[in-house]
């Protein structure tokens, strides 16, 4: 099992993530990237971080996916700092030896990322204003669908 | 002995600093007793944890939650709800 949890300012190659993944013998690699949405005069999402903890919990988080599914890699990769529309925040990439496996820890990486770790966005506007975003229980909701799932399973 | 605080987002706005170390006193026992403690040293507390539903906290890099004591703790971070992703 080859985990690789990344917490940096850098833009990441999703190409070179994902060849990485093939390299390791599975027959399914799925992956979700998530970007900053533009619109509503949109200049910039900030993305603040805890130094120090958003590793640990990205961290807890990956080992979480591998016990409970069967995969043979992952990688996740998130981003702070000041991002304009259009760019990569976060990349979440599975491999399994089939595509259910994959295609269901990644929804899992990506629905607990959001709600378990150390990050706080602000949308920052083209006239000089910015708003700290409030979390959803849409999110909430769907992240807590896997606490109540059995060790393997969906939502 | 001291404990060191961390703020963040718009709880470090609304204070006007990233952290701080502080001594509280021994009846602070919980993290939500050191917020009523804090919130005695300015306006900028005060409305920080004003809505304690609003609020979410990390004793030593572990989620927790505002009835956690917080003897022996390090390093206690306070923040809104997070919105990584």
């Amino acid at each position: 099992m080859s985990i690789r949890v990344l917490v940096q300012e850098a833009d990441f190659d999703i190409g070179d993530e994902l060849a990485r993944l093939e390299a390791l013998g599975g027959g399914g690699v799925a992956s979700f990237t998530g970007v900053v949405r533009g619109g509503d005069e949109l200049a910039a999402l900030h993305l603040e971080a805890y130094p120090g903890m958003t590793q640990r919990a990205l961290d807890d988080i990956a080992a979480q996916a591998q016990s409970r599914f069967p995969l043979l890699g992952l990688t996740l990769i998130h981003r702070y700092g000041t991002l304009v529309p259009g760019a990569r925040i976060v990349l979440v990439a599975t491999v399994a030896r089939h595509r259910g496996a994959a295609l269901e820890a990644c929804a899992f990486l990506i629905d607990w990322a959001k709600t378990k770790a150390p990050f706080w966005k602000q949308e920052r506007f083209a006239d000089g204003t910015a708003r700290w975003i409030e979390q959803t229980a849409t999110d909430t909701d769907t992240a807590a669908m896997w606490d109540a799932s059995a060790e393997h399973g969906r939502p | 002995m001291g404990v060191e605080l961390l703020y963040f987002a718009w709880v470090r706005e609304a204070i006007g600093r990233d952290g701080e170390t502080v001594e509280p006193p021994a009846d602070v026992r919980d993290v939500a007793a050191l917020l009523d403690w804090l919130a005695g040293r300015g306006e900028g507390y005060a409305e920080a944890f004003a809505d304690r539903a609003r609020l979410r906290c990390a004793i030593d890099q572990r989620f927790t939650t505002l009835d956690a004591a917080i003897a022996g703790a390090k390093e206690i971070a306070i923040f809104p709800p997070v919105t990584g992703g």
